[in-house]
């Protein structure tokens, strides 16, 4: 029997549903592969509700929990938390737990969890990361996540695909963060509604695995369920230095030619920097738009832009300068393992030099949990989203920018494009 | 359903950190409840009366998967929220937790402080100058959810082995 032509988000979905194919908009049942969770969407929430039912957890094995939104604990309610965590996962003996190693979306696939062909759900609305590695992960809340842990099973609608196709290659000094900022400001907060997005095309098959997961990261800021991205050799090569095992063949987890999809076309060659001025992720637009405004923090952190890769481009930046007087550039490293590479190849101590404070690797102030900012402040930083009063201040400004383009302007004091600073 | 219903009337892109904010998340959801809007309006969770409604621009609930955010609405006793377009990931976790969401295309004519009706297969609005306005409809194990009170009280039911509710992640299809 001949198949009908497939794009990767319905391969995947029959998959995990135990079917050949399924048709876009049929309501479906898929088994999950994985479930991840964290402190705050976790353990505090699940645990009372798994107890209310008499349950107890599908497949342990399956479930992985990161304790990353309230550590280092700072007072009575986040200890509170961060125990009831650590207690739940010692009750119940979970083989895979990650306390104080950094931001889920980085940590869980850097211990090889998450593999090309999975079904995976996450309790964080970032969760679509795991996309870059061709899984079909998604965010879900507290509740849908306690259905998952007595059922091990999801329903899904299959969505249509949004191929967004970027021919040619990024300039030095542009990267995967303003490709997604200008599709954001090209399609807006919600424009993925609720479909698959799927990244594909020259430039981005060029994209190292961080700067891909930078992509799918913020497929959540489109408004869409996943943001997949075919996998590839450069997957493959990452996720056996990861340590992940039973890859499986990966050549059949990609869209057909003759699947039925949107298709989007953009220029890599031609791509400037992007800015997000406050308030919203899709109030994107070149750097040059804001150039000269004047800033007070930098902050370089959060799951979207404080991998390795992202605090090589700062370093790039910064080597041998010093930030400009008055302002305060942050530096939270989204893991220990990026921390260590970082600290390995000299970049930590570049930043370091340059003025930069270090922060733990949690999630801290990017969703206004720890370290959070006070005040009448102009921030730009590497983070995801800049609603009103995310970072802990209502009347904070925050631009969301690449790490090159945080680092140019922590270096000159105003927004700046990183294109005039770069050696 | 012949219970009138009280508008409150929002614009577009009410986000979760709105519903929700980050600096409540660590307190039990009372306490997150009186936050509830706070930033844009401020008498909100002070002067919601139960079975209140929310009518909104598109994009009501972008953000975070932070099902609080739902919740409070739930807690403060909003028996509907009414809008052109949701955040996908906001409209799975509504109904896990018992709120029905209501996509009308044309929310935007209805006015802070009317009154208003649901149809019980909740497919229309209608005021009380009779202006009736079309929803699309929701899938019926959905509609069951939010009528049920939410996904726990499904499965409260299904683990009690009395009904088996029409969730399709609820019955063994496999």
């Amino acid at each position: 029997m001949i198949q009908p032509a497939q794009t990767l988000a319905q391969k995947l979905i029959a998959r995990s549903a135990g079917r050949d194919h399924v048709a876009v908009g049929e309501i479906v049942n898929a088994r999950v592969d994985l479930a991840m969770f964290h402190d705050s969407s976790g353990p505090r929430r699940l645990q009372p509700m798994l107890q209310e039912l008499g349950a107890s957890i599908w497949d342990k094995s399956r479930v992985v929990l990161v304790i990353d939104h309230y550590v280092p604990e700072r007072d009575e309610e986040s200890r509170q938390i961060v125990r009831i965590a650590r207690d739940w996962a010692r009750s119940e003996a979970l083989p895979h737990v990650y306390d104080s190693q950094g931001i889920c979306h980085v940590v869980v696939p850097q211990h090889g969890h998450i593999r090309p062909g999975m079904m995976c759900v996450g309790g964080d609305s970032h969760s679509p990361t795991g996309g870059a590695f061709g899984a079909y992960m998604f965010g879900v809340g507290s509740t849908e996540m306690l259905g998952v842990m007595v059922t091990g099973e999801i329903w899904l609608r299959v969505p249509q695909t949004l191929q967004m196709h970027w021919r040619g290659r990024l300039s030095p000094g542009v990267t995967a963060k303003d490709m997604v900022l200008s599709m954001l400001g090209q399609f807006g907060m919600n424009g993925g509604q609720y479909q698959a997005v799927e990244f594909a095309g020259e430039a981005v098959r060029a994209l190292s695995m961080a700067e891909r997961m930078t992509l799918s990261n913020m497929s959540a800021e489109m408004g869409a369920q996943v943001g997949l991205i075919a996998p590839d050799d450069t997957t493959l090569a990452w996720l056996q230095a990861a340590g992940a095992e039973d890859l499986g063949e990966i050549g059949q987890w990609q869209t057909d030619e003759a699947a039925e999809r949107q298709r989007h076309d953009f220029d890599a060659s031609a791509l400037a920097p992007y800015v997000a001025a406050p308030h919203s992720p899709a109030n994107a637009h070149p750097v040059v738009q804001h150039a000269g405004t004047q800033v007070d923090v930098a902050y370089i952190g959060a799951c979207t832009g404080a991998k390795l890769d992202d605090l090589r481009a700062a370093a790039q930046v910064l080597r041998g300068r010093k930030v400009a007087p008055g302002v305060r550039l942050m530096v939270a490293p989204a893991s220990l393992q990026d921390l260590e590479a970082a600290r390995q190849e000299g970049v930590l101590q570049s930043l370091q030099d340059a003025g930069a404070e270090l922060l733990p690797s949690s999630c801290g102030a990017c969703a206004g949990y720890g370290n959070t900012l006070d005040g009448d402040v102009t921030v730009i930083s590497s983070t995801a989203r800049n609603f009103k009063g995310r970072m802990g201040s209502p009347t904070a400004q925050v631009y969301l920018a690449s790490p090159y383009t945080v680092a140019a302007s922590a270096l000159r004091g105003v927004i700046s494009d990183p294109r005039g600073v770069l050696p | 359903m012949s219970l009138a219903h009280r508008i409150w009337k929002l614009g577009a892109d009410i986000d979760t950190d709105v519903l929700a904010p980050g600096h409540a998340m660590k307190h039990g959801i009372d306490r997150i409840a009186q936050h509830c809007l706070e930033s844009v309006r401020p008498e909100f969770a002070a002067q919601v009366k139960v079975g209140d409604v929310i009518v909104a621009g598109p994009n009501f609930g972008i953000g975070s998967s932070r099902e609080q955010a739902a919740s409070v609405l739930v807690r403060l006793g909003v028996a509907a929220v009414i809008a052109p377009s949701y955040s996908g990931l906001y409209f799975r976790n509504a109904f896990n937790v018992g709120l029905l969401l209501l996509t009308c295309p044309q929310a935007q004519t209805l006015q802070d402080g009317q009154s208003l009706v649901i149809d019980q297969n909740a497919s229309w609005v209608q005021t009380e100058d009779g202006q009736r306005l079309m929803c699309e409809p929701i899938p019926d194990f959905l509609l069951d959810m939010a009528r049920s009170g939410g996904l726990l009280n499904q499965l409260r039911r299904k683990l009690a082995n009395k009904t088996q509710p029409p969730n399709p992640s609820l019955s063994p299809t496999h």
